[in-house]
């Protein structure tokens, strides 16, 4: 997806992590991932350089779609669709 | 000539089983498991231990942690004070750190500045307290092995340490029996 495709994204679940450093975002994550139905979007919020490529390869593992990220002031978006 | 290289359904079955036998055997073999011999008592090697351990269980991978020497100073609880000790384990006892916050560094200790130091960007930059990666790794259903021998070996008693939920004692075999079902093995 491109940049200007995810800001148009509505996200069922936000999940702001910014507080946290790695691994704290992933764990953010899979804790709220349960709260999801199959084809939600989640967006993570994370101030962690490493998040993006890393929820990236626990989307891949788990079998969830990455959708990418979008970089905002200080911090990123990365979002996903749960299988 | 031709009659020869024809199979059997006997035999056909057979290989099939055996096929199988072979199947059943690599899925199980290993699993979708992380084992770590964690050895070092230093705190960076410890922390290390602990972050690969919550990010593998966060990406639902199992994980067995196997504490042995000096890494055992790490899961010492600070309130406890064991009773019945010899003279040489209450020696141990006293020289080594008590717990998490009294582990020192592999690089760049400096008399004790250097984990203050540490401790203080940690906080400042949100990576979670050691204690607190344990919380979660309890949480997270991370087991943890403490090695029978090495407890012995330094005197520690088991009321000694921190109150773990997934907790147990072992030996060396635990770890390689573990290890080998593992498709990740570290040594820290």
């Amino acid at each position: 997806m491109t940049t200007e495709e995810l800001k148009s994204v509505e996200a069922t679940k936000s999940v702001d992590a910014r507080g946290t450093a790695c691994p704290g975002p992933l764990l953010e994550a899979k804790k709220a991932i349960g709260t999801l139905k199959a084809g939600d979007v989640m967006e993570i919020l994370s101030s962690d350089e490493g998040t993006k490529q890393d929820i990236a390869k626990w989307c891949s593992k788990q079998g969830h779609e990455s959708m990418g990220w979008v970089e905002e002031n200080g911090f990123f978006k990365v979002y996903l669709k749960k299988k | 000539m031709e009659k020869s290289n024809e199979l059997t359904l006997d035999q056909l079955q057979a290989q099939i089983k055996e096929l199988q036998a072979k199947i059943e055997k690599m899925e199980n073999g290993r699993k979708d498991q992380l084992s770590i011999a964690v050895v070092s008592g230093d705190m960076d090697k410890v922390l290390a231990a602990m972050v690969i351990s919550i990010a593998a269980a966060a990406m639902d991978t199992q994980v067995k942690l196997f504490f042995s020497f000096w890494s055992l100073s790490a899961l010492r609880d600070p309130k406890k004070s064991p009773k019945g000790k010899d003279f040489i384990s209450k020696m141990f006892g006293w020289m080594l750190p008590n717990g998490t916050k009294q582990l020192k560094l592999s690089n760049m200790q400096m008399a004790g500045m250097g984990p203050k130091m540490i401790n203080y960007l940690m906080k400042k930059q949100n990576v979670m307290s050691l204690d607190t990666m344990f919380k979660e790794a309890g949480e997270l259903g991370i087991e943890i092995v403490i090695c029978e021998m090495s407890m012995g070996l330094m005197g520690f008693k088991k009321e000694e340490f921190i109150d773990y939920p997934h907790l147990s004692y072992a030996g060396a075999a635990t770890f390689v029996a573990d290890a080998s079902e593992s498709s990740i093995q570290l040594f820290i």
